[in-house]
């Protein structure tokens, strides 16, 4: 397969992040129309968690759903009243045929989400399944289910052998590392990384072959760290919030305009798993571990030994933030129920935090930048 | 007979269900431990082998929008952070257990366990809440349901067995927890004891439901079949559930037998789809009853009783194991029946005679309601029935327009009434 993005050798920083600002907010997907051409397949995973590394070894392009700025003209007569965006959009982009995929996966986050694969398997001819991620993690019977839940998608996608999942899990462990290092940079040097730049460095990754994200990554990282830019008065912060519906980009360019986001939860699910998956042994075992053991957290996941506001509070302290953004989707409903939680632990903790409601269509970001700079105002002279 | 048997399951249904009431109120006073369930996957054979007293949040929120008095209880809820557009069953409770459990209907308890199934993901969310507020053990049960609508995983299949193991060994877990919150243990002929009486409160529901075939139906899906399903989800696993079962089983067959039904004539034969009005719930069932509309079976009566609509049998010789699949079928059947219902309309339409379906989409319950107005697609373009769609809430009256509902509903009959004249005509 030839590579998806345009020939970025030799080309500037600005322009490799224009690149991939131009590729995140295309709602025509030109990379998945690429592959296709190519005769690849393509499988799309919902948010929030997908093992991309088993469509990765099984020969599929692993694409991020993650809705789109779309009008919604054909999804909105499959859904009700009372929804977020992100279904509505995500719909529309596989019924008008923007996002062509073979096959769709999604795993039930929430109560509106839990319907989309049959949703979708009944308007779409492509196989659309449910995977079951343990929601009982501290089971001593999860990891074994996990395994085997893992294994019979693999089957239903082909059959992916041992070996070659060891070497997807590789790939993937590679790009693990790269996704550290660009949030080390944001966290170390924020006036380097703004939040929007950061966020389509990294949502360029559910878009591409994984391989070829590495060597973007790889190659464009160091430029970052040369950015000649100079650090200012801005606030530290985290954004809360981002795990599946994802706010505008020009809205995190009104965030980033008062604040530094140290660290987020924007596309928590391409960088779930922290560290790296051993390599050693079992890769099924190994990829299940890792998603129950290792890795991040989010309001949709259950871990009764890792409580979400604690988690939180762990984030705002390891990326030293001196308040956070407290965001939800409209009509998001376990964001909307953590919002409650978080904020009730940050007043205990006596932690500076901004309350916000965002929906993907949202076009106005004035009166949040205003209600955002007074916030960071009463900060600073407090 | 007629006289003494008819109304019997209504009337025996409500006084059972505040005598439950009134157990749940004594429950702190007596010291007695109590278990924090929800309808779908409430484990009570378990619980009630360890006399653990099951309560229901679900049914306490419910009961207040009944009682007319649930924007109470939603604003406290909202007014402590809880945003409008969350289950308005969470906020109701919440304001439930901010006021120290003072209930219209009594007092509830604190949990000393809450147990949660994924066949919602809100209970999850719901349940963190309790943690956060009670510090009580939480039991997070995993039920992996259907993997798309050709998902055929029978027992004794590789995948069927995965799963039921996965539910045994969690099932396991939660008896060890179980064993530590009583400090007791569990006593295999008390499990086989409360999933005997399961056993054949399951058989007559199922019955129970088919007998709804007959013309007239001998009762009221949604008014009746709502105090019933109360009565098998509070009392699932007692002597009391069984009797009670019995004695419905008994009084639908003499209905039956005498031609019986629950309108003066029974025009229209419908079908429900998703969770009661129940800010109105005697007015929305008027607006229907007033043409001659019959709900004859309602999807509420699957999922809200937790799949026991299938009335799966449990094997008593191998308890846990029979529990496990049982609970993995049921509840994967209730999930079903919200996730993949074309099937199960197209054969409802058949065997129940129906001349309309009515989907109702809710605001405060997204996993029933999300995926209805594409189910509404997929069946009119599979046969030819009659459908309305009406929104409302099943807890905020913000969101319910008696007026609206009227309209829709009225138009609706009108053109259930044309479409029979013609019919009529072309005869």
């Amino acid at each position: 397969m030839k590579n998806l993005l345009p020939d970025w050798t030799g080309t500037s920083l600005d322009e490799r992040l224009e690149l991939c600002r131009d590729l995140v907010e295309d709602t025509e997907f030109p990379t998945v129309h690429q592959w296709k051409e190519q005769g690849g397949r393509v499988l799309g995973h919902f948010q929030v968690y997908f093992p991309e590394e088993i469509a990765h070894a099984a020969g599929l392009l692993a694409v991020k759903v993650r809705g789109a700025q779309l009008e919604t003209r054909q999804a909105e007569s499959h859904f009700g009243s009372y929804l977020c965006s992100i279904l509505k959009s995500s719909l529309e982009a596989a019924l008008s045929n923007k996002l062509p995929l073979d096959y769709f996966v999604s795993h039930p986050i929430c109560d509106a989400a839990r319907n989309l694969a049959a949703i979708w398997g009944r308007n779409l001819s492509y196989p659309a399944q449910v995977l079951y991620l343990p929601q009982n993690s501290r089971s001593a019977a999860a990891p074994e289910y996990l395994r085997e839940e893992y294994r019979r998608l693999a089957d239903d996608l082909g059959g992916v052998s041992d070996a070659s999942l060891a070497e997807s899990i590789a790939v993937y462990n590679r790009g693990r590392e790269l996704l550290e290092e660009l949030y080390r940079i944001k966290r170390e040097t924020p006036w380097l990384l703004p939040v929007d730049e950061a966020y389509v460095l990294v949502a360029l990754a559910g878009l591409i072959p994984r391989p070829e994200y590495n060597t973007f990554l790889e190659a464009t990282l160091p430029l970052l760290r040369q950015r000649p830019a100079r650090k200012t008065d801005k606030v530290r912060v985290v954004w809360e919030g981002g795990f599946c519906e994802q706010p505008p980009l020009d809205m995190l360019r009104a965030v980033a305009r008062s604040c530094y986001v140290v660290d987020d939860d924007l596309l928590i699910g391409l960088r779930y798993i922290l560290g790296q998956v051993p390599l050693d042994g079992d890769p099924w075992a190994n990829l299940a571990r890792a998603y129950l053991e290792q890795s991040s957290y989010s309001p949709v996941q259950r871990d009764e030994q890792r409580p979400k506001e604690a988690m939180l509070l762990q984030r705002i302290r390891d990326c030293g933030a001196e308040a956070a953004i407290l965001a939800a989707a409209k009509m998001c409903e376990p964001g909307l129920d953590e919002q409650v939680a978080y904020s009730k632990t940050l007043d205990e903790e006596g932690i500076a935090y901004f309350v916000s409601e965002f929906e993907e269509r949202m076009t106005s970001f004035d009166q949040v930048q205003i209600q955002l700079e007074t916030f960071v105002e009463n900060l600073v002279f407090d | 007979m007629t006289e003494t048997i008819v109304g019997r399951g209504a009337s025996r249904g409500g006084a059972l269900f505040r005598d439950w009431f009134q157990e749940i109120s004594q429950a702190s006073e007596r010291d007695r431990k109590t278990a924090y369930v929800f309808v779908m996957g409430s484990l009570g054979e378990i619980l009630r082998a360890f006399d653990l007293l099951p309560i229901f949040p679900e049914i306490n929120s419910l009961q207040t929008a009944v009682r007319r008095v649930a924007h109470d209880f939603l604003a406290r809820a909202e007014d402590y952070g809880y945003s409008p557009d969350i289950c308005g069953y969470v906020k109701a409770d919440v304001a439930v257990q901010l006021a120290g459990g003072e209930h219209p209907m009594g007092r509830i308890p604190r949990p000393s366990l809450a147990i949660a199934t994924n066949a919602c993901n809100t209970y999850i969310k719901w349940a963190e809440i309790w943690e956060r507020m009670h510090h009580c053990p939480v039991f997070t049960l995993d039920i992996p349901g259907s993997r798309s609508a050709s998902f055929d995983e029978m027992p004794g299949s590789p995948g069927f067995e995965r799963d039921r193991l996965y539910v045994q060994r969690q099932l396991e877990e939660l008896v060890g927890l179980c064993q530590s919150i009583t400090g007791r243990e569990l006593s295999l002929d008390r499990l086989r004891q409360t999933m005997a009486h399961t056993n054949e409160m399951s058989r007559c529901w199922k019955e129970v439901i088919a007998l709804n075939r007959s013309r007239p139906a001998c009762f009221d899906a949604l008014t009746e079949g709502t105090i019933y399903l109360g009565v098998l989800n509070a009392l699932r696993g007692t002597e009391q559930g069984e009797i009670y079962f019995r004695e419905l089983l008994e009084e639908m067959q003499h209905r039956v037998a005498h031609g019986l039904g629950t309108l003066h004539e029974e025009k229209y034969r419908l079908m429900f789809l998703g969770v009661p009005c129940y800010p109105l719930f005697r007015r929305f069932h008027e607006m229907f009853a007033e043409w001659g509309g019959t709900f004859v079976s309602s999807t509420y009566l699957w999922f809200a009783a937790g799949g026991m609509d299938a009335g799966f049998q449990y094997d008593l010789e191998r308890p846990l194991e029979s529990l496990a699949q049982g609970v993995l079928r049921s509840v994967r059947r209730a999930m079903d029946s919200m996730f993949f219902p074309s099937q199960p309309i197209l054969r409802a339409a058949e065997e129940f005679g129906l001349d309309g379906v009515v989907f109702h989409p809710i605001k405060s319950c997204r996993t029933v309601s999300t995926g209805l107005a594409d189910v509404r697609r997929d069946v009119m373009e599979r046969c030819d029935m009659p459908s309305l769609t009406i929104e409302s809430d099943m807890m905020d009256r913000r969101v319910v327009s008696e007026a609206q509902l009227k309209n829709r509903i009225d138009a609706f009959f009108e053109g259930l009434a044309s479409r029979r004249l013609r019919a009529a005509g072309k005869e």
